[in-house]
């Protein structure tokens, strides 16, 4: 089935072994449910109810526990192997180093490099190139989460306290979609984060253009637009690298407007949405940690549009 | 003069108006409050279960109504998290496990032909503290402080950072009230199958449903005390600033899910081996055979309980535990459905060589055994690690366990109140419009579950109070919310079919099924002394195997005598007193509650709170002049 957010369309090495492993279990689980029916229906339909032989029954349930047994060794080997090529998928090229930090309710992505200078900063979305591993560090700030991406690969946790990480190996490029799994709080249900499988050369492309500093505003309106992120209280939360704007504490906006949705994959990005955002937060995505910022309508045009041009 | 005592020389009527006289509670309102009668008690709990069913189900409805629908408005995030992690809280502690030993408080000490549960006023005590918790709980979501962090209660996002207020204490609170009356609970009824069984009753003639009961009420007694631990820690770091879970000063996030597994694993099979039993005795009398293969019955139960408590970890796939651990987990879940087949070829094998009397409680177990066994091979999928790092906490997750536990133990507890309505009431339920609700319920019940298995692996997480369109989830959920109402219109229907059976419903005979285990043996209703002789049984299907039961004789008629009898094979052993009514345990209950809800606004309640427990207790074991027996 397509799906930009499904397992059982798998778009990496990781969530095809795992859906072939799937397709094992389904396999062998039918047949024994088809049994099952077969013996329940034989039970309720028997005519001949004359001749019983316990000894006979004695020996079926012999057989039956014998035949559960080896399915069950088929199914545990299975997915024994499984798990080892599972662990394997990708060994052995150098991977790409992505650090995943998970806040309620907003994903923060740093790309790590050998060179210092080569790491960047982006947030809710995930660009990487097809047939290259991907090895992913995960990190949360305050609760639970877990990262899941179906189409790749399947869920890890985000533990405080406990470093976990997630290896990816796309094998076609695409557009996919992941979300949060595991229960954490108010907005569970609208931390999501878009996944792009670029060529190499769009990835190529795509990361020099993200090493670099945000450009500057060009028309009036984006001037204006500026001087409210940088002198409000919008730069006391978010990053724009290359600008005064560098906190930490929501997604970084240096590439904002190059990003396919907004508010952790809850909409899309479209000026209007972007405005609506930024008018009211909470009304959007209530509990969210954007407070409303108090602004007049010319400020709110000037800043989005001053925000569309960090591409 | 020498005390009045049962036997050949004193029957019939006026033996019964004299065991009557010594067996029966006050009238009116105190009788009601001090009863320590098993049947009493046992009503009001199955009563109270399915009022808390109903409350869950309006829960459930309310999330099928926002879930209808992508992005829908209906409820806000706040509310909608309160109501699913009020739907968990209230199926499994308010529902699930209390029925199950609700039904097991009525239907034990009947089976072994005794006259009362052992430690009655426990049992009174058990329900109060059940009833007061629930009602705590309820009233506090009423109020908009109602859990929030799901039926799990994570942390840290179940911490004091995190969720701030009282919602989690009043969370950790009623798990300490269900913990205190299902432990009673299960201290009883070992109690009782161990020691109250019928002459000759030896354990190897034992009825499946009360091994299943035995075997439930061990896990209870081992599992319950690892989320009493863990609630205990949570509202200790929430009230006094411990940080048993808080990493940053060494404690551990995960401490919690190991030790909520632990227990929350087991539970399942707290709320499914009973259904088992209920299956066996349904299975049993309306095949009109022994269940076949009695042995691999009891071994396969006592495994399921066994295994039970070593696979927790299977919940806790996607945490990052080192792999290779993993490999062991997914064998102990994947082993659990070797007991679980042979129970069904058991059955389905009973069915097959039996003549089968297509009543209605039968159908209830041909639903049991479809869904069940979907829901089981559902199982054996999540339990391998690759497919559940897919499908963890997605809707598939959540169609598996609807299918254990709607189809693996409400069914079956349908089937069992079908079964034993009429021992409960003298009454039968109406028996045509009860096979068209078993369909109806079983359609519907797919209806709604099936297509989550879909939505799960289409990648919908749970948990969600909305979802965006476009995804593939729309027509799934649509179809899963209409399901919903309909299997809400079953339940009702069940539920309508008892109210009117209660008045209306045609009379039953001591044995209107012609079933083989002792309860039938008493009236339909039961007399409040539920025998008047105690039966001797020399087989493991009393009623169909012996015309004539020899009695137990030399009981006192004026004093609550029972007859206790060894463990192993029931000989007599000792005659003993069972308590008279009392209303200490509704106070004690009263003083514990306040106690209990007190401690989660300052922790002196456990302080100041213990002594007006430790009177009520005092005066509830105090000695009345001119009885010699112990009346614990």
């Amino acid at each position: 089935v397509n799906g930009i957010q499904s397992a059982a369309d798998p778009a990496g090495a990781h969530a095809a072994i795992t859906s072939d492993l799937f397709g094992l279990f389904l396999g062998v689980t039918g047949l024994f449910f088809l049994l099952v029916l077969i013996f329940l229906g034989w039970a309720v339909w028997r005519k001949d109810r004359g001749s019983q032989s316990e000894q006979r029954l004695r020996l079926t349930v012999a057989g039956w526990a014998g035949l559960i047994t080896l399915g069950l060794f088929v199914l545990t080997i299975g997915s024994y192997f499984a798990d080892r090529s599972l662990a394997f998928a990708g060994a052995g090229q150098p991977p790409v180093r992505i650090q995943v930090t998970a806040q309620q309710w907003w994903w923060q992505v740093d790309y790590q490099d050998a060179v210092p200078s080569n790491n960047f900063a982006t947030a809710n979305e995930i660009h990487i190139p097809v047939g290259r591993p991907v090895h992913i560090e995960l990190v949360s700030d305050d609760v639970i989460h877990s990262l899941w991406i179906p189409n790749l690969a399947g869920k890890q946790d985000l533990i405080p306290g406990r470093p976990a990480d997630l290896d990816l190996l796309p094998r076609r490029t695409g557009h996919f979609r992941a979300q949060c799994a595991e229960f954490c709080g108010l907005q569970h249900a609208h931390m999501a984060l878009d996944v792009i499988v670029d060529t190499p050369e769009q990835y190529a492309a795509w990361k020099a253009k993200s090493l670099q500093p945000a450009p500057p505003p060009q028309t009036p309106e984006q001037r204006r637009g500026y001087a409210v992120v940088t002198g409000l209280q919008c730069a006391a939360c978010h990053a724009i690298t290359g600008t005064p704007a560098y906190g930490t504490v929501g997604p970084d906006l240096t590439r904002v407007g190059s990003r396919a949705t907004l508010a952790a994959a809850e909409l899309p990005n479209a000026r209007a949405w972007l405005e609506r955002w930024i008018a009211d937060p909470q009304a959007i995505k209530p509990g969210n940690r954007m407070p409303k910022v108090p602004m007049s309508s010319a400020d709110l045009h000037a800043v989005s549009a001053y925000l569309e041009t960090l591409q | 003069m020498s005390e009045l005592r049962d036997g050949p020389e004193f029957t019939g009527a006026e033996l019964e108006t004299r065991l009557a006289e010594t067996w029966r509670d006050k009238p009116g309102l105190i009788g009601w409050i001090t009863t320590v009668d098993h049947k009493r008690v046992g009503r009001r709990y199955i009563a109270t279960a399915f009022v808390f069913l109903l409350l869950g189900g309006v829960l459930a409805l309310l999330m099928r109504l926002q879930l209808a629908r992508p992005e829908s408005g209906l409820i806000g995030p706040d509310r909608y998290n309160q109501i699913f992690s009020m739907h968990g809280t209230t199926m499994m502690f308010l529902f699930a496990v209390p029925v199950m030993e609700a039904m097991a408080v009525y239907l034990v000490p009947l089976m072994l032909g005794t006259r009362n549960i052992a430690f009655p006023r426990l049992n009174a005590f058990s329900y109060w503290i059940y009833l007061f918790g629930g009602i705590f709980l309820w009233v506090a979501f009423l109020m908009n402080i109602g859990p929030e962090a799901g039926w799990f209660s994570y942390v840290p996002l179940s911490g004091p950072e995190y969720s701030p207020g009282k919602r989690t204490d009043v969370w950790a609170q009623m798990i300490t009230f269900t913990e205190v009356a299902a432990l009673a609970g299960a201290v009883e009824l070992i109690a009782t199958i161990l020691k109250q069984r019928a002459p000759g009753m030896s354990l190897n003639r034992l009825p499946l449903y009360v091994w299943a009961i035995l075997v439930t009420s061990f896990m209870i007694v081992f599992a319950m005390p690892a989320i009493m631990l863990a609630s205990s820690f949570l509202i200790s770091d929430r009230l006094v600033g411990t940080q048993f879970y808080n990493p940053t000063e060494g404690g551990d996030a995960l401490l919690w899910q190991h030790l909520f597994w632990f227990f929350g694993h087991p539970e399942v099979y707290i709320i499914f081996i009973p259904a088992v039993g209920f299956v066996s005795q349904i299975t049993e009398t309306f095949s009109r055979r022994e269940v076949f293969g009695y042995p691999l019955m009891v071994l396969a139960l006592v495994s399921i309980g066994l295994l039970a408590f070593g696979l927790w970890v299977h919940h806790m796939f996607a945490t990052g535990l080192p792999r290779v651990g993993y490999s062991f987990y997914t064998a102990a879940s994947m082993m659990i459905a070797l007991p679980g087949g042979v129970q069904i070829f058991c059955w389905i094998a009973t069915i097959w060589s039996g003549k089968p009397r297509w009543d209605t409680p039968l159908l209830w177990v041909l639903a049991f055994i479809v869904t069940f066994v979907m829901g089981g091979l559902t199982g054996v999928m999540v339990a391998s690690v690759p497919i559940d790092l897919q499908l963890h906490d997605t809707y598939f997750v959540v169609a598996h366990f609807h299918y254990v536990l709607i189809g693996g133990a409400v069914f079956p507890l349908l089937g069992a109140v079908t079964y034993w309505f009429p021992k409960f009431t003298g009454r039968f339920m109406a028996e045509s419009f009860g096979k068209w609700n078993v369909l109806f319920a079983f359609l519907a019940f797919h209806l709604t579950f099936f297509p989550m298995h879909l939505t799960g692996i289409l990648g919908m997480p749970r948990r969600v109070y909305s979802y965006p369109h476009g995804l593939g989830w729309d027509t799934l959920n649509l179809v899963s919310s209409i399901g919903a109402f309909l299997f809400a219109t079953s339940v009702l229907l069940f539920l309508g079919n008892v109210l009117i059976s209660l008045r209306r419903g045609r009379a039953a005979g001591a044995n209107p099924w012609d079933a083989p285990t002792l309860e039938w043996a008493a009236a339909s209703p039961p007399a409040v002394y539920n025998f008047a002789h105690l039966p001797v049984v020399e087989s493991r299907a009393p009623l169909w195997e012996e015309d004539e039961f020899p009695a137990v004789s030399g009981l006192s008629v004026e004093k609550r005598e029972l007859l206790l009898t060894t463990v192993i094979d029931a000989m007599p052993d000792v005659r003993d007193i069972s308590p008279v009514p009392s209303i200490w345990p509704l106070i004690a209950a009263v003083v514990l509650t306040a106690g209990f809800i007190g401690s989660i606004f300052t922790p002196w309640a456990v302080v100041w709170g213990a002594i007006p427990v430790g009177i009520a207790l005092t005066l509830w074991f105090w000695p009345k002049p001119g009885v010699k027996e112990d009346e614990s």
